[in-house]
């Protein structure tokens, strides 16, 4: 047999998968409200077409894209818009909202139709019809994925990715997704090895998923070139560039696109809705969450209307054990801590987890004792005891051409650090003070 | 009801500075217990007064509680090991501060320092106190017997002359070119200094912490390898300068290179560093036990190359990935 595919470094954090592992996806009941973000992708805000005392029905428009890269947002439930206005966003901030009081009978059916059939669409209808449902990267980082499937004609790709390793420990969403509707995330694959009109797809799954690999090669069709390639498990695989040097080789040139490695990755959950709004003729109102850590008592895969308030989503869970003491949206290896509960789950939501006292324990910090463990841990080959130490004297500048830019934050170093040093906390600290320092002599430039 | 809000990742490894400090506390306890079989309750004796040494600065100058992070008493229990049996409690109380006081505090404590803090207090020593530094008793008595001066007290009068003394194999390599069989160089039971005997056990606990990833293996790796070499190819090219296999088993070369080169905090953070780092003490090692005044010469390889770090470091920084350059 041949050894599973992997990149170099990185770190084997404990897998937690367990809890929601076999749990087939289920619904939850639709809350009281839902509270939509504008933003809830990367790039240029919504824009509302909405005002209090609208009427709306599941699936309508409510915001519109303002550009190219932004997409537009949807009602995820029928009812009444109550106000367009400041609410907890799930990256920390307040930002603009939509809120809709749930029609409490409603039969949430949606209007027939509002995504065209995708047979007969050429290439570039389809890519809008994406755009037009709002459909984002379901991975996290919520890219829109029109954006993706419009690539420069002069780039050449060699092959699609699809990134099924889902390596942040205790999510099983993209796990269940393969799982559940194989067939859906191939006919997702096969829209977007149409729209790109590239060849051959390689599709790479950890290896901690076999029922997932098994399902997908059942449903494989004979009529399109897709290949499943398992992974040693290893975070950050899921990461673009960690991902596409285990599955091809090749290293994304520092600070370039994986276009420029010939590629184009896309995860799994973005494809699966990709099939589903042309499926279903629905754009895309709900998403997979996972629920799950100690703190919570009935943990699960859940379909989530998008901007169910986590509390809402929490008591479709149980509600929370005693001792719960913190509530991540994400990963926990890269995910963000939510202080308050009334904030929703967004497009880019994988999972919300609830961490007990014993889970987020905080340890005390000691001198670096240049183990050099952070070396081996960073996927990019960075020497992240340098930058820390220079991080730690606000030596931002000097960071520069030691290639901070290539730091993407996952995480790594503060894993494996024995002396506790936030490294990673002090690396996005680092990253946004050089980007104001960046833009104020650009800001003044043209006076 | 509020919650917790940190940064991520919000996971850890469970590693920790103490951790990883005790587990080489632990991994010593052989060590030491082999030293105790070979030279007597004396070498007990000599381990506690450099402990002591180490622990009492530390707790008086030190960060809070850094007396707990394990740190201070691996110095005093590695300078321990490089020290005769019957040195003065004394002398081996005053090398542990010294180490401590003018290897690590003085540069800010833990993490801080360029030099081996044990090594450091140990070239103190060997500069204060030539005689008591290179006087090997044997027990002249039963097991239990102390050896040597242990309890004499500060700046009397040396009473080491009256002791039986026993040369140590480089020694008697050095200057009457008589070697040692292999097995006692093995096995330990030659003379020296307390951690200089045992390799096997030296090289079995080293094993278990290079498992648990607190040891470089690449530094000792590369020691052994460039002074087999080195030795090899000199004795080669003029049979009386002895073999590898003395070269590696003799004297404090298995010690150092295990636990003093290997110091996280004074030894290059690359892999590649790593090597360079072990290959530069290799060929010190050999260059001054051949052609040096001293018999040994492990302790000044490692203070040479420890000095050298910065340095390699900075010509060892790993390829940025997706570019040609160094970070």
């Amino acid at each position: 047999m041949r050894a599973l595919l992997r990149f170099r470094h990185g770190v084997h954090p404990p897998e937690r998968k367990e809890r929601t592992a076999a749990l087939a996806t289920r619904r939850m009941p639709y809350p009281a409200e839902v509270v939509l973000p504008l933003r809830q992708h990367a790039g240029k805000p919504a824009i509302p077409i909405v005002k209090a005392g609208d009427r709306v029905e599941r699936g309508d428009k409510i915001a519109a894209a303002d550009g190219f890269v932004s997409v537009p947002v949807h009602a995820s439930a029928t009812g009444t818009v109550t106000e367009v206005g400041l609410w907890p966003h799930p990256d920390g901030s307040c930002d603009q909202a939509i809120r809709i009081a749930v029609e409490p009978w409603s039969a949430q059916a949606a209007r027939p139709r509002m995504v065209p059939e995708w047979r007969g669409l050429a290439p570039r209808e389809i890519v809008a019809a994406v755009q037009e449902a709002g459909v984002v990267g379901l991975g996290g980082a919520a890219f829109p994925t029109h954006v993706k499937l419009s690539p420069p004609k002069d780039k050449r790709i060699e092959a699609l990715i699809i990134n099924g390793c889902e390596c942040e420990p205790y999510l099983t969403t993209d796990h269940r997704t393969m799982a559940d509707f194989p067939d859906r995330v191939l006919l997702g694959v096969r829209l977007m090895m149409k729209c790109l009109s590239v060849e051959r797809t390689l599709f790479g799954i950890e290896e901690n998923k076999p029922d997932a690999i098994d399902a997908i090669r059942r449903a494989l069709p004979g009529d399109i070139d897709v290949t499943v390639l398992p992974l040693s498990v290893k975070y950050p695989q899921g990461a673009e560039k960690m991902l596409i040097k285990a599955l091809t080789g090749r290293e994304v040139p520092s600070g370039k696109l994986p276009l420029d490695a010939g590629v184009i990755v896309q995860n799994v959950a973005s494809v699966a809705t990709i099939a589903e709004v042309f499926e279903t003729g629905l754009p895309l109102v709900e998403r997979i969450v996972t629920v799950s850590g100690a703190g919570v008592r009935r943990p699960g895969n859940l379909i989530v209307p998008v901007g169910t308030k986590l509390k809402d989503l929490l008591d479709a869970c149980g509600g929370l054990a005693d001792d719960a003491s913190e509530i991540v949206s994400g990963g926990p290896m890269m995910g963000v801590s939510q202080k308050d509960l009334m904030t929703p789950v967004s497009k880019g939501t994988t999972g919300i987890l609830v961490l007990t006292e014993a889970e987020a324990r905080r340890n005390r910090a000691y001198p670096c004792i240049r183990c050099g463990h952070c070396l081996d841990a960073c996927p990019v080959f960075l020497n992240p005891q340098i930058l820390g130490s220079l991080a730690r004297k606000s030596r931002y500048a000097d960071m520069e051409p030691l290639h901070l830019r290539d730091c993407m934050l996952c995480g790594c170093c503060s894993y494996v650090c024995p002396s506790h040093i936030p490294l990673s906390q002090l690396f996005a600290a680092a990253k946004t003070a050089l980007r104001k320092a960046n833009a104020a002599p650009a800001a003044k430039a043209p006076a | 009801m509020s919650y917790l809000v940190t940064a991520s990742p919000h996971l850890h490894s469970g590693d920790s500075t103490p951790k990883i400090m005790w587990n080489v506390v632990l991994s010593l306890v052989p060590v030491v217990a082999a030293a105790t079989h070979f030279f007597g309750p004396t070498a007990l004796l000599v381990v506690l007064a450099c402990v002591l040494g180490a622990l009492v600065p530390e707790r008086i100058w030190g960060q809070r509680s850094s007396t707990r992070d394990g740190s201070a008493a691996i110095t005093g229990i590695l300078l321990a090991l490089t020290l005769p049996p019957g040195i003065p409690l004394w002398m081996a109380f005053l090398g542990g501060a010294f180490g401590i006081v003018f290897g690590k505090l003085v540069f800010g404590g833990l993490g801080q320092n360029v030099f081996n803090p044990a090594l450091l207090g140990r070239a103190f020593l060997q500069a204060a106190f030539p005689v008591a530094i290179t006087t090997w008793p044997v027990a002249a008595g039963p097991w239990w017997g102390l050896r040597g001066g242990t309890f004499a007290l500060p700046f009397a009068s040396p009473s080491a002359l009256d002791t039986v003394t026993a040369a140590t194999p480089l020694g008697l390599m050095k200057f009457e070119h008589k070697g040692t069989p292999v097995l006692d160089l093995l096995l330990g039971t030659t003379g020296g200094s307390l951690g200089e005997t045992a390799a096997l056990v030296i090289l079995l606990c080293g094993g278990y912490l290079a498992l648990r990833n607190y040891l470089n293996w690449r530094i000792p790796a590369s020691i052994f390898v460039t002074v087999a070499f080195f030795s090899a190819v000199l004795h080669l090219a003029d049979p009386r300068y002895p073999g590898p296999v003395f070269m590696l088993l003799s004297g404090g070369l298995v010690l150092g290179a295990v636990f003093m080169a290997t110091d996280m905090v004074t030894s290059p953070v690359t892999h590649r560093g790593a090597l360079i780092f072990g290959a530069g003490i290799g060929v010190l090692v050999v260059a001054i036990r051949v052609w040096g005044g001293l018999a040994e010469g492990v302790m000044y390889a490692i203070l040479l190359m420890n000095a050298a770090v910065p340095a390699i470091n900075r010509v060892t920084q790993p390829r940025v990935f997706g570019t040609k350059e160094a970070a």
